[in-house]
Protein backbone atom coordinates (compact mmCIF):
# COMPACT_ATOMS: atom_id res chain seq x y z
CA UNK A 1 0.00 0.00 0.00
CA UNK A 2 2.65 2.45 1.07
CA UNK A 3 4.06 2.08 -2.57
CA UNK A 4 1.55 3.87 -4.38
CA UNK A 5 1.31 7.58 -3.74
CA UNK A 6 -1.42 9.08 -2.38
CA UNK A 7 -2.17 11.50 -5.30
CA UNK A 8 -2.71 8.44 -7.59
CA UNK A 9 -5.64 7.50 -5.27
CA UNK A 10 -6.84 11.03 -5.42
CA UNK A 11 -6.44 11.41 -9.01
CA UNK A 12 -8.56 8.47 -9.72
CA UNK A 13 -11.41 9.99 -7.54
CA UNK A 14 -11.24 13.49 -9.06
CA UNK A 15 -11.70 11.88 -12.46
CA UNK A 16 -14.30 9.57 -11.63
CA UNK A 17 -16.13 12.18 -9.91
CA UNK A 18 -15.55 14.31 -12.86
CA UNK A 19 -17.17 11.55 -14.88
CA UNK A 20 -19.81 11.56 -12.80
CA UNK A 21 -20.10 15.24 -13.07
CA UNK A 22 -20.51 15.37 -16.98
CA UNK A 23 -22.88 12.16 -16.90
CA UNK A 24 -25.22 14.49 -14.81
CA UNK A 25 -24.69 17.76 -17.58
CA UNK A 26 -24.53 15.59 -21.15
CA UNK A 27 -27.50 12.71 -20.15
CA UNK A 28 -31.41 13.22 -20.49
CA UNK A 29 -32.25 10.16 -19.05
CA UNK A 30 -32.62 10.41 -15.49
CA UNK A 31 -31.97 6.64 -14.47
CA UNK A 32 -28.57 7.36 -16.09
CA UNK A 33 -28.23 10.88 -14.59
CA UNK A 34 -28.92 8.30 -10.98
CA UNK A 35 -25.78 6.58 -11.93
CA UNK A 36 -23.80 9.00 -12.15
CA UNK A 37 -24.59 10.47 -9.10
CA UNK A 38 -23.61 7.12 -7.50
CA UNK A 39 -20.47 7.70 -9.19
CA UNK A 40 -20.05 10.57 -7.47
CA UNK A 41 -20.49 9.49 -4.28
CA UNK A 42 -18.16 6.47 -4.76
CA UNK A 43 -15.08 8.72 -5.50
CA UNK A 44 -16.12 10.75 -2.46
CA UNK A 45 -15.99 7.60 -0.79
CA UNK A 46 -12.75 6.68 -2.25
CA UNK A 47 -11.14 10.19 -1.08
CA UNK A 48 -12.42 9.54 2.36
CA UNK A 49 -10.96 6.04 2.39
CA UNK A 50 -7.30 6.92 1.06
CA UNK A 51 -7.25 9.65 3.38
CA UNK A 52 -8.06 7.42 6.32
CA UNK A 53 -6.01 4.97 5.06
CA UNK A 54 -3.13 6.94 5.00
CA UNK A 55 -3.39 8.63 8.22
CA UNK A 56 -3.80 5.47 10.01
CA UNK A 57 -7.49 6.94 11.14
CA UNK A 58 -10.34 4.72 11.13
CA UNK A 59 -13.09 7.70 11.44
CA UNK A 60 -12.71 8.19 7.57
CA UNK A 61 -13.80 5.04 6.84
CA UNK A 62 -17.01 5.87 9.62
CA UNK A 63 -17.83 8.33 7.15
CA UNK A 64 -17.71 6.19 4.55
CA UNK A 65 -20.09 4.21 5.70
CA UNK A 66 -22.69 7.00 6.63
CA UNK A 67 -21.83 8.15 3.31
CA UNK A 68 -23.51 4.52 1.49
CA UNK A 69 -26.29 4.34 4.13
CA UNK A 70 -27.44 7.85 2.71
CA UNK A 71 -26.58 6.98 -0.86
CA UNK A 72 -28.75 3.51 -0.20
CA UNK A 73 -31.54 5.72 0.87
CA UNK A 74 -31.48 8.38 -1.93
CA UNK A 75 -31.48 5.61 -4.15
CA UNK A 76 -34.71 3.92 -2.90
CA UNK A 77 -36.55 7.09 -2.54
CA UNK A 78 -35.28 8.80 -5.86
CA UNK A 79 -36.22 5.62 -8.08
CA UNK A 80 -39.51 5.68 -6.45
CA UNK A 81 -40.18 9.46 -7.10
CA UNK A 82 -38.76 8.26 -10.91
CA UNK A 83 -41.41 5.34 -11.34
CA UNK A 84 -44.34 7.70 -9.78
CA UNK A 85 -43.05 10.11 -12.43
CA UNK A 86 -42.94 7.46 -15.04
CA UNK A 87 -46.48 6.42 -14.44
CA UNK A 88 -47.49 10.00 -14.85
CA UNK A 89 -46.07 10.89 -17.79
CA UNK A 90 -45.28 7.87 -19.54
CA UNK A 91 -41.45 9.39 -19.74
CA UNK A 92 -37.93 9.71 -18.09
CA UNK A 93 -36.39 12.09 -20.44
CA UNK A 94 -35.76 15.17 -17.91
CA UNK A 95 -36.17 17.35 -20.81
CA UNK A 96 -39.72 16.65 -20.64
CA UNK A 97 -40.61 17.08 -16.97
CA UNK A 98 -41.23 20.57 -17.06
CA UNK A 99 -44.83 20.78 -15.55
CA UNK A 100 -43.46 23.85 -13.26
CA UNK A 101 -42.80 25.21 -16.52
CA UNK A 102 -45.47 27.78 -18.15
CA UNK B 1 7.19 -0.93 -10.99
CA UNK B 2 6.43 -3.28 -8.11
CA UNK B 3 3.29 -5.43 -7.98
CA UNK B 4 0.96 -2.79 -5.36
CA UNK B 5 1.57 -0.35 -8.30
CA UNK B 6 0.49 -3.22 -11.23
CA UNK B 7 -2.87 -3.91 -9.34
CA UNK B 8 -3.62 -0.33 -8.20
CA UNK B 9 -3.23 0.53 -12.36
CA UNK B 10 -5.28 -2.70 -13.12
CA UNK B 11 -8.19 -2.09 -10.75
CA UNK B 12 -8.13 2.21 -11.51
CA UNK B 13 -8.70 0.85 -15.29
CA UNK B 14 -11.38 -0.99 -14.34
CA UNK B 15 -12.84 1.47 -12.56
CA UNK B 16 -12.65 4.64 -15.53
CA UNK B 17 -13.44 2.64 -18.34
CA UNK B 18 -16.56 1.31 -17.01
CA UNK B 19 -17.23 4.62 -15.77
CA UNK B 20 -16.55 6.29 -19.33
CA UNK B 21 -19.20 3.38 -20.70
CA UNK B 22 -21.78 4.32 -17.91
CA UNK B 23 -21.85 7.85 -19.32
CA UNK B 24 -21.08 7.47 -23.11
CA UNK B 25 -23.45 3.92 -23.26
CA UNK B 26 -26.60 4.70 -25.79
CA UNK B 27 -28.13 1.32 -24.36
CA UNK B 28 -29.28 2.27 -20.67
CA UNK B 29 -28.39 -1.67 -20.06
CA UNK B 30 -25.10 -1.84 -20.57
CA UNK B 31 -24.92 1.60 -18.49
CA UNK B 32 -26.28 0.04 -15.54
CA UNK B 33 -23.41 -3.33 -15.77
CA UNK B 34 -20.63 -1.25 -16.36
CA UNK B 35 -22.33 0.15 -13.11
CA UNK B 36 -21.21 -2.98 -11.78
CA UNK B 37 -17.75 -3.19 -12.64
CA UNK B 38 -17.39 0.64 -11.62
CA UNK B 39 -18.46 -0.71 -7.95
CA UNK B 40 -16.27 -4.18 -8.25
CA UNK B 41 -13.11 -1.54 -8.92
CA UNK B 42 -13.66 1.16 -6.17
CA UNK B 43 -13.98 -2.54 -3.71
CA UNK B 44 -10.67 -3.88 -5.23
CA UNK B 45 -9.37 -0.35 -4.53
CA UNK B 46 -10.47 -0.53 -1.32
CA UNK B 47 -8.73 -3.62 -0.44
CA UNK B 48 -5.79 -1.91 -2.00
CA UNK B 49 -5.85 0.87 0.53
CA UNK B 50 -6.81 -1.75 3.64
CA UNK B 51 -9.91 -1.30 3.89
CA UNK B 52 -11.12 -4.84 4.24
CA UNK B 53 -14.58 -3.88 6.22
CA UNK B 54 -15.72 -1.15 3.62
CA UNK B 55 -14.88 -3.47 0.10
CA UNK B 56 -17.29 -5.62 1.74
CA UNK B 57 -19.74 -3.24 2.41
CA UNK B 58 -19.25 -1.93 -0.71
CA UNK B 59 -19.70 -5.10 -2.80
CA UNK B 60 -23.00 -5.82 -0.62
CA UNK B 61 -24.01 -2.24 -0.38
CA UNK B 62 -23.78 -0.87 -3.76
CA UNK B 63 -23.62 -3.99 -6.07
CA UNK B 64 -25.82 -6.11 -3.69
CA UNK B 65 -28.76 -3.45 -2.91
CA UNK B 66 -28.39 0.04 -4.73
CA UNK B 67 -27.82 -1.49 -8.48
CA UNK B 68 -30.40 -4.23 -8.54
CA UNK B 69 -32.75 -1.21 -7.43
CA UNK B 70 -31.56 0.96 -10.31
CA UNK B 71 -32.28 -2.45 -12.74
CA UNK B 72 -35.59 -2.80 -11.05
CA UNK B 73 -35.95 0.77 -11.91
CA UNK B 74 -34.74 0.27 -15.52
CA UNK B 75 -36.93 -2.49 -16.36
CA UNK B 76 -40.27 -0.71 -14.82
CA UNK B 77 -39.99 2.85 -16.56
CA UNK B 78 -37.93 1.94 -19.83
CA UNK B 79 -38.00 0.49 -23.70
CA UNK B 80 -34.84 -1.26 -23.40
CA UNK B 81 -33.11 0.43 -26.41
CA UNK B 82 -32.92 4.39 -25.64
CA UNK B 83 -31.89 6.02 -28.80
CA UNK B 84 -32.71 9.73 -28.06
CA UNK B 85 -30.53 10.19 -25.01
CA UNK B 86 -28.44 13.39 -25.30
CA UNK B 87 -28.85 16.91 -25.76
CA UNK B 88 -27.79 18.70 -28.50
CA UNK B 89 -24.33 20.51 -29.32
CA UNK B 90 -25.50 23.27 -27.49
CA UNK B 91 -25.21 21.83 -24.10
CA UNK B 92 -21.96 19.96 -24.96
CA UNK B 93 -19.88 22.96 -25.29
CA UNK B 94 -20.67 24.60 -21.87
CA UNK B 95 -20.72 21.36 -20.10
CA UNK B 96 -16.98 20.93 -21.56
CA UNK B 97 -15.69 23.81 -20.47
CA UNK B 98 -17.49 23.46 -16.86
CA UNK B 99 -16.29 20.10 -16.69
CA UNK B 100 -12.38 20.99 -17.87
CA UNK B 101 -12.39 23.59 -15.55
CA UNK B 102 -13.49 21.88 -12.55
CA UNK B 103 -11.35 18.74 -13.09
CA UNK B 104 -8.10 21.25 -13.43
CA UNK B 105 -9.25 22.49 -10.25
CA UNK B 106 -9.63 19.52 -8.46
CA UNK B 107 -6.60 17.95 -10.24
CA UNK B 108 -4.43 20.82 -8.95
CA UNK B 109 -5.58 20.71 -5.19
CA UNK B 110 -5.18 17.02 -5.01
CA UNK B 111 -2.01 17.23 -6.17
CA UNK B 112 0.01 20.53 -4.49
CA UNK B 113 -1.67 20.11 -1.31
CA UNK B 114 1.18 18.78 1.00
CA UNK B 115 -1.25 16.09 2.58
CA UNK B 116 -0.09 14.57 5.69
CA UNK B 117 0.52 10.90 5.72
CA UNK B 118 1.76 8.78 7.75
CA UNK B 119 2.12 5.32 6.15
CA UNK B 120 2.86 2.06 8.41
CA UNK B 121 0.17 3.03 10.76
CA UNK B 122 -2.38 1.30 9.07
CA UNK B 123 -3.90 -1.53 11.10
CA UNK B 124 -4.06 -5.49 9.89
CA UNK B 125 -7.80 -5.29 10.16
CA UNK B 126 -10.28 -2.20 10.43
CA UNK B 127 -13.46 -3.91 11.46
CA UNK B 128 -12.89 -3.52 15.38
CA UNK B 129 -11.85 -0.27 15.08
CA UNK B 130 -14.72 0.53 13.19
CA UNK B 131 -17.39 -1.25 15.00
CA UNK B 132 -16.10 0.12 18.77
CA UNK B 133 -16.20 3.96 17.04
CA UNK B 134 -19.41 3.04 15.85
CA UNK B 135 -20.93 2.00 19.11
CA UNK B 136 -18.94 4.64 21.05
CA UNK B 137 -18.52 8.33 19.66
CA UNK B 138 -20.46 7.87 16.87
CA UNK B 139 -23.99 6.04 18.31
CA UNK B 140 -25.95 9.27 18.01
CA UNK B 141 -25.54 9.30 14.10
CA UNK B 142 -25.60 5.17 13.88
CA UNK B 143 -29.00 5.61 15.07
CA UNK B 144 -30.44 9.04 13.58
CA UNK B 145 -28.81 7.12 10.22
CA UNK B 146 -31.22 4.22 11.00
CA UNK B 147 -33.95 6.42 11.88
CA UNK B 148 -33.20 7.31 7.63
CA UNK B 149 -33.22 4.20 6.63
CA UNK B 150 -36.81 3.78 7.87
CA UNK B 151 -38.18 7.00 6.65
CA UNK B 152 -36.52 6.30 3.57
CA UNK B 153 -38.09 3.00 3.12
CA UNK B 154 -41.54 4.67 3.64
CA UNK B 155 -41.53 7.47 2.00
CA UNK B 156 -40.19 4.97 -1.42
CA UNK B 157 -42.96 2.71 -0.71
CA UNK B 158 -45.51 5.79 -0.21
CA UNK B 159 -44.14 7.10 -3.69
CA UNK B 160 -44.23 4.44 -5.58
CA UNK B 161 -47.59 2.84 -4.29
CA UNK B 162 -50.37 3.41 -6.93
CA UNK B 163 -52.74 5.01 -6.15
CA UNK B 164 -56.11 3.98 -5.74
CA UNK B 165 -59.00 5.49 -7.76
Amino acid sequence: MSSVPMEYYLILSAFMFIVGVTGVLIRRNAIVVFMCIELMLNSANLSLVTFSSYLGNPIGQIFVFFVMTVAAAEAAVGLAIIIAIFRNKLTVNIDEINIFKW
Amino acid sequence: MDFYNIIFFLFALITIVSAFIVVTSRNIIYSGFSLLFTFFGVAGIYVLLGSDFIAVVQIMVYVGGILILILFGVMLTNKIVDVEIRTGASHMLPAAIGVGILFGALTAVMVFTGWKSEPGLVPQTTTVDIGKLLITDYVLIFELLAMLLLVALIGAATIARREKE
